[in-house]
């Protein structure tokens, strides 16, 4: 038996959250050592478990992450009100973890209140990133900048923020000098720029600058100057009329920033500015050019001198040539985005097919991640990519019109994705689109035994193919379905299965209320939530159909936050949605705006 | 206990119903397999069925054997008014879920386009169209598929309220001449509309551009007053020309596009190029460089999306936009 301090010592090497999970079973000792000295706890899903259990385990917590709502939530999937408040474990932590230094939350709702609890309760508080949020305004920021003298990281990934004045950013005292990133890109109002400039002026560890669309390109220079250290650069709006002196004084800037290595920005893009960037093209490891409405020329002109980049992120503009381009150019890459310039046109006007893909796979020989969206797919395409590419470790496709068939053969893609799986071993995320039908999901529950993530469309043609999915997919944690003929055999037959998932998703399946409840009945550490807000739901026969269903495993128990169209199946004694007396629970939930109760509690028997 | 069998038998049943489309299956096996029997055939026996044999257990039992108790679809709930009925029932109430969907059979993508949208597992709330339950399934043309739709006729409404609200929706909503679903192709909100919001002017934002509105001012040579059209509630040029005729009319003496003929003639996009030859007035964009093109040069979506501002010009001061336009079009392409 090893003395504690030796163990806590070898603990410190264990980083990975599966690592320190594994270790904590191996005997009581070991637990009781690994949680005392746990440092960072990530909660892959906030309803799965009770803030004060984790307080009650981790006691010498530093950091906390935490997710929300389900991926599909991106896509308006999840209506507004479901959940995911931050909220309770805001107040929980604050009062349990006095030097707690970072957080991070992904889909969840946070609140100004929040957001001035953070700021005022942790006085070595350092790092708060917050994706795909919403529910604060720019009061909320003005909290955290004017209270937390040692922040050093404030990432607003794609956040929906009310926008009540770009003022927040003139909150940082003149004393604070920690900031390393600073990420506001997501934020419509204008910053006082004098205050920008003072404030990157001050911070000599700043790294990461991405600023918003309201900073004009005539001001980038002297930011860029400001900050010759700076690694993660992100434009603002970069359009203006044409002159030179201000794009000599852009070129001169970018020429000197010897570290940087990420860009990103460019909104309304001004094609002649565009080479102004070059001088560090060579240096570049990421590129994010998705929001450049510029055409393919300009981007090939740009990649080709990109000779170290590891991720692109791009607009279908850049066309199959400029993918060849990339083949040829970047032989480090390791991830690749195209998103579609415009998803709902129904002509294709942009000359962006699956060579391009194809290209890139052969080219670029450590290609790992691949998100593509295009408007013909073949099945020897995707068998070339994956004998290409056998490291593959996430591939997501999207062909834009649903159930579209190989555009060579009129089959099914079953065979192509079949052969992604079968010689991408290392597949840990999968996304498929176009005519797909049971045989794929044989593929998959056959072959796809690291897949942790998989995501279904417009696909398959009974309970058998999900049968395939749960029943043979080993490490499958997080399930998402829509519009798929799966019902209710398929997912009663392997309840247990959900149980070692994190997650199920399901929407405008075949599932009925009837299953939802048994399986809820059934399965106590399973919420079963039905998610449907038809008028006429609580008079639904049994047999019908969900709307959304979302499945999760945990060991809190039903919520108490939900809005009125979600149920929790199979755990009351009266099953009914109840809109009539319902309660506000003030502990669990904090309002959402300014008249909106988000939260309610129904009545229960105790 | 006979529970193997029938699970199987939910298999065979489910392989032969299913294999023709998922939505709106009118019926029961008992209904014309013949249809489909040939696919079903040749996927029984691609399939191992034994192999895949549902096996029901409680969360930690490994064993083969089934737990009676723990089957979740077991006999239990068979025997009792069914949740999960086996046996197709004469009155078209047939297994599981299949009968729910009455009135969605996949269909090719223009028929969805003509009749607008329809209701997938169907909606008791507003006919808010933006909102959650109205989604449309344009999918391609699989042949298999479309045939053996055609063979089975869409069914009754098994329930009262889908069929009210399915005839309710399909009042309410006019057709739509790109169809599109709920949170499909998988992109985040902010990304839909970089086109449109590259091309906007300042002064037409909404705060939140769905791939919504697009507003463009648009001016006439001699008009007292500026209009504004949204680019968007048009799909052709033609559409759009009428629309601007009707609006311009009373400041037009003449025509555009015709010779001699009264001005309430639609123009065509070939119509719009003859306008150089002398007649009125041309329709004119300022793309978003900053040059005047003649409008119909382009495909319709190129041209919404570059276009920041129209202008109805007379037909002289137009002459020399047409050579430039061309090479403009032609360099893009």
């Amino acid at each position: 038996m090893f003395p504690e301090e030796v163990l806590e010592h070898v603990f410190s090497f264990l980083n990975s959250h599966t690592d320190r999970n594994t270790a904590s079973l191996v005997c009581k000792s070991w637990y009781e050592m690994e949680r005392w000295c746990r440092k960072r706890v990530f909660i892959g899903n906030c309803y799965a478990v009770n803030p004060r259990v984790v307080i009650r385990r981790f006691p010498e917590v530093k950091s906390v992450e935490l997710k929300g709502k389900p991926h599909f939530a991106d896509f308006n999937l999840v209506p507004e009100g479901w959940g995911g408040y931050v909220y309770p474990w805001i107040v929980e932590i604050a009062r349990a973890y006095p030097w707690l230094e970072e957080i991070r939350l992904k889909r969840m709702v946070v609140t100004d209140e929040c957001l001035e609890i953070v700021a005022k309760s942790f006085r070595n508080f350092r790092v708060l990133v917050l994706e795909s949020c919403e529910g604060f305004s720019t009061d909320g920021l003005a909290a955290v900048a004017a209270n937390c003298r040692n922040l050093r990281v404030l990432d607003l990934r794609e956040c929906e923020v009310e926008e009540l004045s770009g003022h927040w950013l003139s909150h940082f005292p003149d004393s604070f000098t920690s900031l390393e990133s600073l990420n506001m890109a997501c934020l419509g109002s204008e910053v006082s720029f004098s205050a920008l400039e003072r404030l990157v002026a001050r911070s000599p560890n700043l790294k990461t600058l991405r600023l918003n669309r309201t900073v004009p390109i005539e001001k980038l220079s002297t930011l860029l100057q400001r900050a010759p250290q700076l690694v993660d650069f992100g434009t603002g709006a970069y359009s203006a009329e044409i002159r030179q002196d201000v794009y000599s004084r852009l070129a001169d800037a970018f020429s000197r920033s010897k570290n940087l290595k990420s860009l990103s920005g460019f909104w309304d893009v001004t094609p002649a500015y565009l080479p102004a960037i070059y001088s560090v093209c060579s240096q570049l490891t990421s590129l994010n050019l998705s929001y450049a409405a510029t055409r393919s020329p300009d981007l090939t002109k740009i990649v080709s001198q990109c000779y170290n980049l590891q991720r692109l992120v791009v607009l279908d503009y850049i066309e199959d040539t400029g993918l060849n381009t990339v083949s040829m150019s970047c032989k480090d890459l390791r991830e690749l985005v195209v998103f579609p310039s415009d998803p709902f046109v129904g002509e294709v006007d942009v000359l962006l097919t699956e060579q391009g893909l194809v290209s890139v796979s052969q080219g670029c020989s450590k290609l790992q991640s691949v998100l593509y969206f295009c408007h013909q797919m073949s099945n020897s395409a995707l068998i070339s990519i994956s004998k290409n590419r056998p490291n593959l470790t996430c591939f997501r496709l999207c062909i834009i019109e649903p159930r579209v068939p190989d555009y060579v053969t009129h089959e099914p893609l079953d065979v192509g994705f079949g052969s992604i799986v079968e010689n991408c071993k290392q597949l840990t995320r999968l996304s498929m689109s176009g005519l797909l039908t049971d045989r794929v999901f044989e593929y998959i529950g056959t072959h796809a035994k690291n897949l942790d993530m998989l995501s279904i469309a417009f696909a398959g043609d009974s309970d058998l193919g999900l049968h395939h999915v749960l029943s043979g997919c080993d490490s499958l944690r997080k399930l998402e379905i829509r519009d798929c003929p799966f019902g209710d055999k398929a997912l009663l037959a392997n309840a247990s299965k959900l149980e070692k998932m994190r997650s199920l998703w399901m929407s405008s399946c075949l599932v009925s209320f009837g299953a939802c409840k048994l399986l809820g009945q059934k399965m106590p550490g399973l919420n079963v939530e039905v998610i449907d807000e038809r008028e006429n739901v609580n008079s639904l026969p049994e047999y019908v159909p969900v709307e959304k269903v979302y499945i999760y495993r945990t060991v809190s128990g039903q919520r108490f936050d939900t809005p009125d169209f979600v149920r929790i199946m199979g755990k009351d004694k009266d099953d009914l949605f109840s809109d009539k007396g319902l309660k506000v629970a003030v502990l669990f939930c904090s309002n959402f705006g300014t008249f909106r109760p988000c939260c309610c509690t129904r009545s229960r028997s105790l | 206990m006979t529970s193997a069998s029938s699970m199987e038998s939910i298999f065979q049943k489910n392989a032969g119903l299913t294999e023709r489309n998922y939505l709106g299956l009118s019926d029961c096996s008992s209904v014309d397999s013949s249809a489909v029997s040939g696919i079903s055939d040749v996927k029984r026996n691609n399939l191992n069925l034994k192999a895949t044999e549902l096996r029901l257990g409680l969360p930690g039992s490994q064993s083969p054997e089934r737990d009676p108790d723990a089957d979740l679809a077991s006999s239990e709930s068979l025997d009792e008014k069914p949740l999960f009925p086996l046996l197709p029932s004469k009155d078209g109430i047939c297994s599981g879920s299949q009968k729910i969907f009455v009135s969605g059979n996949k269909r090719g993508f223009s028929d969805t386009i003509d009749e607008g949208k329809w209701m997938f597992g169907s909606s008791g709330t507003d006919s808010d169209t933006s909102n959650v339950n109205v989604k449309i399934s344009p999918g391609a043309q699989p042949a298999m598929i479309k045939d053996a739709t055609s063979k089975v006729a869409p069914q009754e409404k098994t329930h009262a309220t889908f069929g009210t609200n399915l005839n309710k929706v399909n009042a309410s909503n006019p057709p739509a001449a790109k169809a599109q679903v709920v949170g499909w192709p998988p992109v985040r909100s902010f990304r839909k509309n970089i086109l449109a919001t590259n091309s906007k002017t300042n002064d037409e934002v909404d705060g939140k551009p769905g791939p919504g509105a697009l507003f463009v001012k648009v001016s006439m040579d001699g008009a007292p007053y500026l209009r504004k059209v949204d680019l968007r509630s048009y799909t052709t040029y033609q559409q759009l020309s009428s629309a601007l005729e009707k609006m311009f009319s009373c400041f037009t003496l003449g025509q555009c596009g015709s010779q001699g003929a009264p001005g309430r003639e639609s123009l065509s996009e070939s119509k719009l190029r003859d306008l150089l030859h002398g007649s009125e007035y041309v329709l004119t964009y300022e793309d978003k460089d900053g040059d005047w093109m003649l409008v119909g040069d382009v495909p319709w979506d190129m041209f919404i999306g570059s276009c920041k501002r129209l202008k109805i010009m007379k037909g002289s001061d137009a002459i020399g936009l047409a050579p430039r336009a061309m090479e403009k079009s032609k360099n893009r392409n």
